[in-house]
């Protein structure tokens, strides 16, 4: 460790460390952000394999492949790790990896705090899963609804791991959200003011924002599941007069910004693809902020949507319904802006092109369906059916995803120094928008002819055969596409096209310096004198400066500690599942953690202070 | 919100905290703001809760049976001195005041044990008149509540003890008072919580 490398020399480049020991100790933005890319990866095909046994199961009408009570545990986990571990973290690693290197940071703010929400992720994840090893996944759905949760309803071991697991991952979370807060708040380079700042750079700040206001609710309503579950309370007990809606409101007032938090960030990686790739700048750039900004905000007044099911009366449901249907506004305006940009632009069509515009028209189609569940009559008849299930796969598989997909074409040659091949992307890209189609658009019609949700199995001579058979088959082609894409980033990485600095064209400062970055990012920061530096007058000046060192550069030094903190903290709250004695251990060792992070010079030497 | 530039310390920002900051805010100070305005969702939830479940209960003990105003008004004055003897303590350790500030550090960290044990008292009490953890709704949403504030001044009081032992060392010159200054804002929001729940649950009926 003290050998680290805390001053970067010019001529040093980023990945000349290796080892385990140099991954375990990293404080570097962009090894985390490889670390929780490949990490999601990992959930993101697991949680697919779960969607598969899913289907295999529905293929057929009476169908016995999984039992009822595994089906529940296979939903429920699909859903958690989807959203939990896949699509949110997937959206960390461009965080982490990106928004430095666009706003002409150094680092984070916090880098080891930066590691230690890394570490809490990977474990916490970990933890989840274990539930199947140790007497059985949740199998409540990932929304949990109470009194289902209730050790009377729920005596096993799984809602407590579902619980436990939930807030080990939003302590990580919590730590990223207020970390990139300040990073992006603090650390832009000069020029750089907030309206000069790239629209993936902003939705990663509003999304922060999100998580740092969204996760304390569900924190407190899984706390009061926990005391319930584990020391006989009464919050959502309704033999002691309790009312079970409490955690609906609670679970929802978390629920429905987190559908923001999974797709804004979707929306800023397609507003830095879209206008490369037309050559154009972004059209409306500050309306796009301000849409983003504008939905973010009203996320927090939409949550009982999700529950005009249960009755809440014409006001309330008067209320949600028009602020659900408000929400269609930004939401339209921006795409109509990322048609704009594209409007009279020079399109190319490479692999991130197609997945962004993929993104915008997969995304209307989810965008319309929801704007008609908005509606409290239309959703009295849609709710709990398949065409729910149709709209969220939408706006998440064909929204999230494809955006994701998107911005990994894009960034991987800046990651890796190597560009992906076109030809499989293109291969990925279609199988996957078809594949995407065939599973999910028939769910629209099995949902509409009455087919409910997370029922394992459906009468023969209903109608649903047919369709159902379509969704499995459509599955089977979205697990080829990632295959294909799993292909060609491995073949890339090894041998693909070198990149160069700046491959597509770019406006934004992360082209301005090499691929891969060395560790300091930016020799000498530039300053920015307005929106798309690289596309303006400044060009040449702005990538001369960032590969010039004037003066030295301090870079932080590596630290063990974040991980063992992350370590504790992960035995501390999952010893819990087994009684408060189980989870000393982990009380040592997070007190010893986090003591010795505290006394641990965060500088090398610190003499320039 | 005063100069941004005060060296750095313990918990470390990416660069020598002596560069500049895009607004001029110090980060440390604005990551803390950034984890206060989540707390404020966090007691948010918590005192909702316990307003939706007021006056639903059929068995008692109800509160007004167990409150007593008078003692929880001297644990509120209690915690408001607090807040007095953290500013004088931060005002010591900016000035250099090296007599002062560990003696107000140590005032405002008894303070908060006083309250500590005042609760503890409350609670006993209130057991001993039948109000378990499990006995109604009042009883389960009154002790989450305030159980996980007073928490909060026990982790407050913790902090506060250790910036008392290294201001008695001489460890604490007012080039380190951001880490008192940070403190302090934990402190004073636990205390402006206290008065949320002060008011809302002991007074309002």
């Amino acid at each position: 460790m003290e050998s680290s490398a805390a001053i970067a020399g010019a001529a040093a480049p980023a990945r000349s460390e290796g080892g385990l020991w140099s991954w375990i100790t990293t404080v570097d933005h962009k090894r985390i952000g490889l670390l929780y890319g490949v990490t999601a990866f990992a959930f993101f095909v697991l949680g697919g394999v779960e969607a598969m046994l899913i289907r295999i199961q529905l293929a057929r009408p009476e169908n016995h492949f999984v039992s009822p009570e595994t089906y529940n545990q296979l939903f429920t986990m699909h859903g958690t790790t989807m959203i939990f571990l896949a699509v949110m973290p997937l959206s960390a690693a461009f965080f982490n990896f990106v928004v430095p290197l666009q706003i002409g940071a150094r680092d984070v703010a916090f880098p080891r705090l930066n590691a230690f929400s890394y570490w809490v992720f990977l474990l916490g994840g970990i933890f989840i899963n274990l539930s199947f090893f140790l007497g059985g996944a949740p199998d409540t759905g990932w929304f949990g609804y109470a009194n289902l949760t209730s050790t009377q309803y729920s005596p096993g071991h799984g809602v407590d791991f579902w619980a436990v697991g939930l807030q080990i991952l939003g302590i990580a979370s919590l730590a990223a959200a207020f970390n990139f807060i300040v990073t992006i708040v603090n650390l832009r380079a000069p020029g750089m003011r907030l309206m000069r700042m790239p629209v993936f750079s902003w939705m990663t700040l509003v999304t922060s924002c999100l998580i740092a206001l969204a996760f304390p609710v569900i924190t407190v309503a899984l706390v009061l599941l926990l005391f319930d579950r584990m020391a006989g309370t009464n919050f959502y007990v309704p033999a002691s007069g309790a009312d079970p809606l409490l955690w609906q409101h609670l679970f929802w007032l978390f629920g429905h910004p987190e559908v923001y938090i999974l797709i804004l960030p979707a929306m800023g990686i397609v507003s830095e693809v879209l206008p490369t790739f037309s050559r154009k700048p972004l059209f409306g750039y500050p309306v796009v902020v301000y849409s983003g900004i504008f939905i973010g905000f009203l996320g927090f007044g939409v949550w009982s949507h999700h529950m005009f099911a249960v009755g809440l009366g014409p006001m309330a449901d008067s209320f949600f319904a028009i602020s659900t249907m408000l929400i269609a506004i930004p939401t339209g305006v921006k795409i109509f802006n990322w048609i704009g940009t594209m409007w009279g632009g020079r399109l190319e069509l490479r692999t991130p092109m197609l997945f962004a515009i993929g993104f915008i028209a997969m995304f209307i189609i989810g965008g319309l369906s929801g704007v008609m569940h908005a509606s409290p009559p239309a959703d009295l008849q849609q709710t709990d059916t398949y065409f729910v299930v149709a709209h969220i796969h939408y706006v998440l598989f064909g929204g999230s995803i494809m955006a994701i997909f998107a911005g990994l074409y894009y960034w991987f040659p800046k990651i890796t120094g190597r560009l992906l091949d076109d030809r499989l992307g293109k291969w990925h890209f279609w199988l996957n928008l078809l594949a995407m189609n065939l599973t999910f658009f028939p769910m629209h019609f099995a949902g509409l002819l009455g087919m409910p949700r997370r029922i394992y199995t459906y009468p023969h001579g209903l109608g649903l055969d047919g369709l159902n058979l379509a969704s499995t088959l459509g599955v089977f082609g979205l697990a080829a596409a990632t295959l294909v894409f799993m292909w060609n980033v491995i073949a890339s990485w090894w041998r693909g096209a070198p990149a160069g600095d700046d491959p597509w064209g770019g406006a934004t400062l992360e082209w301005a310096i090499p691929s891969p970055p060395p560790e300091h990012n930016f020799a000498t920061v530039p300053e920015v004198h307005g929106l798309n530096p690289l596309w303006g007058a400044h060009a040449a000046e702005i990538r001369a400066l960032a590969v010039t060192p004037r003066g030295p550069i301090h870079m932080p030094r590596r630290s063990f500690w974040p991980a063992v903190s992350a370590l504790g903290v992960t035995l501390l709250l999952g010893g819990m599942v087994f009684g408060w004695w189980s989870g000393i251990p982990g009380l040592v060792i997070t007190l010893l953690g986090i003591y010795s992070w505290a006394f641990q010079p965060a500088h090398e030497g610190g003499a320039h202070d | 919100m005063t100069d941004a530039a005060l060296p750095l310390a313990a918990a470390g920002a990416a660069a020598p905290a002596a560069e500049r900051t895009s607004t001029g805010l110090n980060s440390r100070k604005l990551l803390f703001w950034s984890f206060i305005g989540s707390e404020c969702m966090f007691f948010g939830s918590l005192i909702a809760t316990y307003m939706v479940y007021r006056g639903r209960d059929t068995t008692g003990p109800f509160p007004h049976d167990v409150f007593d105003i008078p003692l929880t008004s001297y644990s509120a004055l209690i915690l408001l001195v607090s807040s007095l003897t953290m500013v004088l303590a931060l005002s010591a350790v900016q000035r250099g005041d090296r007599r002062r500030a560990p003696l107000w550090l140590a005032a405002t960290a008894l303070l908060g044990v006083h309250f500590l044990a005042n609760q503890a008292w409350e609670f006993t009490h209130f057991v001993e008149k039948g109000l378990k953890l499990q006995t109604n709704l009042f009883s389960c949403s009154f002790y989450v509540l305030t159980g996980f504030h007073g928490t909060h001044v026990l982790v407050g009081t913790i902090w506060l003890w250790s910036l008392f032992t290294l201001a008695v060392r001489g460890k604490l010159p007012p080039g380190r008072a951001l880490d008192v200054e940070v403190a302090g804002l934990y402190w004073h929001f636990v205390d402006v919580v206290w008065i949320a729940i002060f008011t809302l649950v002991y007074l309002i009926h």
